[in-house]
């Protein structure tokens, strides 16, 4: 019987060479092979070269008085933070009144503890709506004055960040249910409906944002009533909030498409209708599949307000034309005052990003097997 | 009168005849298996009873509802029938106890705690009443399955759906599955269960249905069908699958 297999126990033994640590992680992710290994130098050198150059720049020969002469001096070998300095509260706030700019603030302050209110997935509760809602009436109490004792503004002064805010929030709560209803028009087994909603959207992402603005600001008045005059910014969000809607509801419709067929079927079965099957079953799923492509489309969104300024409102981007291109002293130091603007934009767009990365897990920790 | 009626009832996909002029009745309270080759029709015709398919002649009842395009009519047998699928179809994003009281809370507007106990009732009906607060990934099929048809008697229904409820699990878990089934049967719900698992059918049922070619070619009790099959089709059938 010298043939017959027997079982011997293999011994557990160590890794022939280190799978953790500081050097293995280097190996694996900067020197794998020669293409990377090259990469990788040609990469440290190039910061070698040009960090010292850039902190030299923006800090160390930096001027953050708001000192014309020392900026001036320093002639443009090192930042002139000084412009914003002198200039932040233009900048932030637009042509706001000076004396009352601390209603922006606040409103600003306010709509971003909402936001930061409805991050908490524990918060997503009923009552969040209402919050909401006395959120925005609050916004715009607080920016329009008239209650309260507060000296009216006109929403043509409102400008900066809480107009970029507004925009941006009221542009996406408008966009969003919009989107919702596209996508499933578009999916609808009522022909008319869907060759309704396909054409919205078609017609929509064919145009550049710009001109929908503009034809929101100057060609919407034309539709409306004799003596019916909406407000400026009115019809800015009605543009913004149309033209997004068009590119999320493709992102939705995307989602709801990845839904398995089955999943309506089961809805169906136990007696769920149309809209409590969307409502209940197919968009918590649909959204959470595409939830990265809306983030991005939100950011984008975010960033496409600086448009406005065609048609005469002065968010962030536009304050700051403002601010310097009628002061012929500091105007030389655009430069600095638009790292400063897209240094805003960035820690918006950058915790939107982390965001969304973390609520994804948290989604996602259902669909994993433990 | 019967609680499900099939009079003639024809079916199409398209250019497809797939259900012919079927006949059927079902009386309170009975067990009915159905089986045939692949293609033949037993899906379409449990999903006509709760109107996931709709025929285009014949008449239908179920427990004395006539089933049409009407909406009201749909929601009522919606609520008398209870459907369960080969791929369990539960809701991922939503927990076990969620997936059960989902309908009860939004169909039939029980209140959020009576439909917790209610459906928690269920789940040891199933027993896996411990894994209530789990997703439905992180469950085995056989687990998944079983709260499936914990989630369909949450509605209480009269009649249960079963369209080959063993057909996506592991050997090992089909028995867990069918012992369930097997438990319904003896409490007396009218059952319509299109599997081949010939052990359930012969121990489980009050009649067996062949069909083939969208046809029912041959009904009897379990002895006499498996016994002494009439037709020269369900005799070769059966001499493929026993
Ligand atoms: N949605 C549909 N559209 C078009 N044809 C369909 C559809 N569903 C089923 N069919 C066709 O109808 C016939 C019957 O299908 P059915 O699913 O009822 O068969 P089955 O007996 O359940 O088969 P299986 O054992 O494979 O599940 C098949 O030929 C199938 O191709
Ligand atoms: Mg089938």
């Amino acid at each position: 019987m010298s043939d017959s297999i027997v079982f011997s126990p293999v011994t557990a033994r160590p890794a022939p060479h280190r799978t953790q640590g500081i050097s293995a992680w280097a190996r694996t992710n900067l020197f794998s092979d020669w293409p990377n290994s090259i990469a990788t130098v040609l990469l440290l050198m190039i910061f070698a070269w040009y960090l010292p150059q850039l902190i030299d720049w923006a800090v160390l020969k930096a001027v953050v008085r708001p000192d014309v002469d020392a900026c001036q001096a320093a002639a443009h070998a090192g930042a002139c933070w000084g412009v914003v300095s002198e200039k932040y509260r233009t900048i932030l706030f637009g042509r706001y009144p000076y004396a009352e700019q601390w209603r922006p603030l606040a409103a600003v302050l306010l709509m971003l503890s909402l936001v930061g209110v409805s991050a908490v997935p524990r918060m997503w509760r009923w009552y969040l709506l209402p919050l909401w809602l006395a959120g925005m009436v609050l916004f715009v109490a607080l920016m329009g004055g008239s209650v309260a004792g507060l000296t009216p503004v006109q929403t043509n002064l409102w400008g900066g960040l809480p107009l970029t805010v507004l925009l941006s929030l009221g542009g996406m709560t408008m966009a969003f249910p919009l989107a919702i209803l596209l996508a499933m028009g578009r999916r609808s087994t009522l022909p008319v409906l869907r060759t309704l909603s396909s054409l919205y959207v078609e017609l929509i992402r064919g145009v550049p944002l710009i001109s929908v603005l503009f034809m929101a600001s100057f060609m919407l008045p034309l539709f409306l009533p004799q003596g019916v005059k909406l407000d400026v910014l009115i019809r800015v969000l009605v543009g913004i909030g149309l033209f997004s809607a068009a590119y999320m509801a493709e992102i939705v419709r995307g989602g709801l498409q990845a839904v398995p067929q089955a999943q309506t079927e089961a809805a169906q079965s136990l007696g769920l209708g149309y809209w409590k099957t969307h409502g209940l079953v197919l968009l918590p799923q649909a959204l959470q599949a595409v939830l990265p492509s809306l983030v991005n489309s939100f950011i984008g969104n975010f960033k496409d307000c600086s448009l406005v300024t065609i048609v005469s409102l002065y968010e962030l981007t536009g304050a700051l034309s403002l601010a310097l291109g009628g002061d012929v002293v500091w105007r030389p130091f655009f430069l600095e005052g638009y790292l400063f603007v897209a240094l805003i934009y960035w820690s918006f767009c950058f915790g939107m990003s982390r965001y969304s990365m973390r609520l994804e897990r948290r989604l996602s920790r259902s669909q994993a097997r433990t | 009168m019967s609680i499900i009626e099939f009079d003639k009832v024809n079916k199409w996909f398209g250019q497809q005849h797939v259900l012919r002029d079927i006949d059927l009745q079902v009386e309170a309270g009975e067990q009915v298996v159905i089986c045939g080759p692949s293609g033949s029709g037993k899906s379409t015709l449990i999903r006509l009873v709760n109107r996931l398919e709709a025929h285009e002649e014949g008449r239908l009842v179920v427990d004395g509802i006539t089933i049409d395009d009407n909406a009201k009519s749909i929601e009522a047998v919606r609520r008398k029938v209870g459907m369960v699928f080969q791929q369990f179809n539960l809701f991922p994003h939503l927990s076990v106890l969620e997936n059960l009281t989902l309908a009860p809370v939004w169909v039939n507007g029980t209140a959020q705690k009576d439909a917790e106990a209610q459906a928690m009732q269920q789940l040891e009906r199933v027993h896996i009443a411990e894994q209530a607060h789990k997703y439905p990934l992180q469950l085995s099929g056989g687990q998944q399955q079983r709260v499936a048809i914990a989630r369909a008697l949450c509605l209480s229904p009269r009649i249960m759906l079963f369209d080959e409820p063993t057909s996506a699990l592991d050997p090992e878990m089909i028995k867990e599955v069918l012992d369930v089934m097997a438990e319904l049967a003896t409490q007396g719900i009218t059952m319509l269960c299109v599997t081949h698992e010939m052990g359930f059918a012969r121990s489980v049922a009050n009649r067996v249905i062949f069909m083939d070619d969208g046809q029912i070619i041959e009904e009897a009790p379990p002895t006499d069908f498996f016994d002494n099959p009439q037709s020269a089709r369900l005799q070769e059938f059966l001499s493929r699958i026993l």
